[in-house]
């Protein structure tokens, strides 16, 4: 005899593995393109590399130990990789610097943008979308165009009297700044705006009503009721930065590298494809920290404001 | 008690509020004056659309008037702006803060205004004492119910002790019972806090119980401006008669009688007096108005034959509603008594008689 608890408890089984059916593709999906190639680069970077590049197959953890440390060419010592830590703290502070620019520049826009009547809002989106339509190799040389020593800007400066001489920006750490704001802000706007479009206007004007002044409607209930946004549009700047290697490449000119460049180096012209993954794994982990952190940082700010 | 200029509080002089241009042109105010004296539960009564709101707006100060001046105690407060005037909302909204809490919304226009934390802690607690929302203190906003909500929403715009509170529609989110509870709340506020309340609304009933005087609005105009008692029993314009409460409109030939007073013919040749609106001269053909529960309802011909073709029991009252003889129709409302029944019967003979000086001339 069945039970009714029997037919619930067949039915609830029924029920799980038809959800686990319908979640295949997706899973299969997850596996194939996310953890499986991270899994590869693990194991790359414990091989030994190969002459033309490529891998040997034999254990090795010369690689993770190449990431920190390098062996002195004389005495055959091992000493801290100056190099590397240079680039990864260039790497970092060029990210953070950029994330912060967008940040401050795509707020103003994103908050125009979803003050305007609807119909406008749309065609405000697209022409920010317009530069994603151009290669990105070129918008990059675009701006080298713009800033190299006889471009568009040094000679308005000079027009203008500002400067007798040009100013050195490109290969600077300047102009790889300038370049990642340029190419990541919308990344900035775009998630900033879908969070503000959502904003209730009324609460502004409640915080007007209730003698606050513009700059404390801002700080205590725009920013606050936005934050997801911030969090997100910075996520999606910080992580790309942090990893982007054609802008550093063309207006940092090589001489300023940064993380992306390295890990490109060892996969190319280094022939060490063990050492380019350990990188690689390396830079995961920065962001990951770097993104565990600042999730826990916004979610106390949270609770602070109540 | 006469409103002399040092106790008004808000002074609107010809106001009027345009909004769009050319085909989309909607004149949401058009030429507006009116006066509110300090101290005074005021309403704005009208339909959907008629400008409440966009008054209140103007007054608070999100939006500018198109033309004309407002003043707060005799100054112009178009220079300031809405965080400078000392007048305060409760939203139709409600707009609470939704990353504070109860606390933190209450406390945050005297935080804005800079006072030192102590003082805002007394005065948050104060506030949730006079709502009575001490338990729920430090709840966010969107865990508590509408009625809570809007008890919040009070406490928060009452905090700083503005000179002026703007109540927009404040307790149509809420049900019948609740409603009943807030409006003697909201009485019993203003009474003992003194301020003076703006008060929005589109429901008659609210406005006749609470106000000390109402304003009707109509497409943008106020179209009488007077105490409940005024509106109900003297309303100057078909539209305000129909709007508020049960009304009959008859046709009668008018003429003046002593006293500023108008002797109306009815279409069966009888003659009632008639009050008459201000600066009327009554003359022809006019409308009149008489409410249900001024006429009575007679075996024999009274005022005006009929018969009888429904009767609603109301459980205080009874409505009976009578064809004309000359075609129109008339309700009269009778108060129960305890024998049952209301004495008549459908299709009954009567006759409508219509007390002494219960009939209105209108201006139309
Ligand atoms: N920002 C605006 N732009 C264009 N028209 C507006 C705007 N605000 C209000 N209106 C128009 O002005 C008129 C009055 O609106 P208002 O909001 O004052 O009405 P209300 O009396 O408060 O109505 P309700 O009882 O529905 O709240 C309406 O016709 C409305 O469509
Ligand atoms: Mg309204």
């Amino acid at each position: 005899m069945t039970t009714a608890a029997e037919i619930a408890a067949r039915a609830e089984r029924e029920d799980i593995r038809k959800r686990w059916l319908l979640s295949t593709p997706a899973l299969v999906i997850i596996f194939l393109a996310g953890i499986g190639p991270l899994l590869v680069v693990v194991l790359y970077s414990f091989l030994t590399p190969g002459p033309y590049g490529d891998v040997k197959w034999e254990f090795s953890t010369d690689a993770w130990i190449g990431v920190f440390l390098q062996r002195d060419m004389f005495d055959d010592t091992l000493g801290i990789a100056d190099a590397h830590l240079s680039i990864f703290l260039r790497s970092v502070r060029l990210s953070f610097a950029t994330t912060i620019l967008t940040l401050i520049f795509g707020f103003p826009t994103a908050y125009f943008i979803a003050t305007r009547p609807e119909r406008t809002q749309a065609l405000w989106l697209f022409v920010i979308t317009i530069p994603f339509w151009t290669n990105l190799l070129i918008r990059t040389f675009a701006v080298q165009e713009v800033i190299r020593n006889e471009g568009i800007l040094n000679n308005a400066l000079i027009w203008l009297g500002i400067t007798s001489t040009p100013i050195q920006i490109l290969y600077t750490d300047w102009a790889i700044g300038i370049g990642m704001v340029y190419v990541y802000l919308p990344l900035m706007v775009l998630p900033l705006y879908a969070s503000m479009e959502k904003l209730d206007f009324r609460l502004v004007e409640a915080g007007y009503d209730l003698y606050a002044t513009r700059f404390q409607v801002l700080r205590r209930i725009i920013i606050p009721l936005v934050k997801p946004g911030i969090i997100a549009g910075s996520i999606l700047v910080f992580i790309p930065s942090l990893g982007a290697y054609v802008t550093p490449r063309v207006l940092g000119g090589g001489r300023q590298m940064m993380l992306g460049n390295l890990i490109e180096l060892q996969f190319g012209a280094g022939r060490n494809w063990p050492l380019g993954a350990a990188l690689a794994l390396t830079l995961t982990v920065i962001v990951t920290v770097a993104l565990l952190f600042y999730v826990r940082y916004a979610a106390q700010s949270e609770q602070r404001h109540g | 008690m006469p409103a002399t200029p040092d106790r008004n509080a808000i002074d609107v002089r010809s106001v009027s509020k345009i909004f769009g241009s050319g085909a989309d042109r909607v004149a949401a105010l058009d030429n507006v004056s009116v006066v509110i004296r300090e101290n005074e539960f005021f309403t704005l009564l009208g339909p959907s659309g008629c400008g409440k709101t966009t008054l209140l707006r103007l007054i608070a100060g999100f939006d500018f008037p198109t033309e004309g001046q407002i003043l707060l105690h005799g100054q112009d407060i178009a220079p300031l702006p809405p965080f400078k005037r000392p007048v305060n909302t409760v939203f139709q909204s409600y707009a609470l803060f939704p990353h504070m809490t109860v606390a933190q919304n209450i406390g945050f226009g005297l935080e804005m205004l800079g006072k030192p934390m102590d003082e805002v802690t007394a005065r948050v607690d104060q506030m949730l004492k006079l709502v009575k929302m001490e338990a729920l203190r430090n709840r966010k906003t969107s865990q508590i119910s509408g009625g809570q909500q809007q008890r919040v929403a009070r406490a928060r715009a009452l905090a700083p002790q503005p000179k002026v509170l703007l109540l927009d529609e404040p307790l149509s989110a809420l049900d019948y019972k609740l409603r009943k509870e807030m409006q003697i709340e909201l009485k019993r506020l203003q009474h003992e806090t003194g301020i003076t309340f703006i008060f929005v609304t589109h429901d008659q009933e609210e406005a006749l119980t609470m106000s000390d005087r109402i304003a009707v609005m109509s497409s943008g105009k106020i179209l009488q401006v007077g105490s409940p008692w005024d509106i109900y029993d003297k309303p100057s314009e078909r539209f305000v008669a129909d709007f508020i409460g049960e009304t009959n409109f008859l046709t009668a030939k008018v003429e003046p009688a002593e006293g500023g007073k108008a002797n109306a013919i009815l279409s069966s040749g009888k003659v009632i007096s008639a009050t008459v609106a201000e600066s009327l001269v009554p003359s022809g053909e006019a409308t009149i108005v008489v409410r249900p529960e001024h006429a009575r309802v007679v075996k024999g011909e009274g005022h005006l034959p009929g018969v009888i073709d429904n009767i609603v029991y109301f459980g205080t009252d009874t409505n009976i509603h009578v064809r004309l003889d000359d075609g129109g129709a008339f309700i009269v409302r009778q108060q129960n008594t305890r024998s049952a029944g209301c004495g008549f019967e459908l299709g009954e003979h009567v006759g409508i008689l219509i007390a002494d000086a219960a009939a209105q001339v209108l201006k139309d």
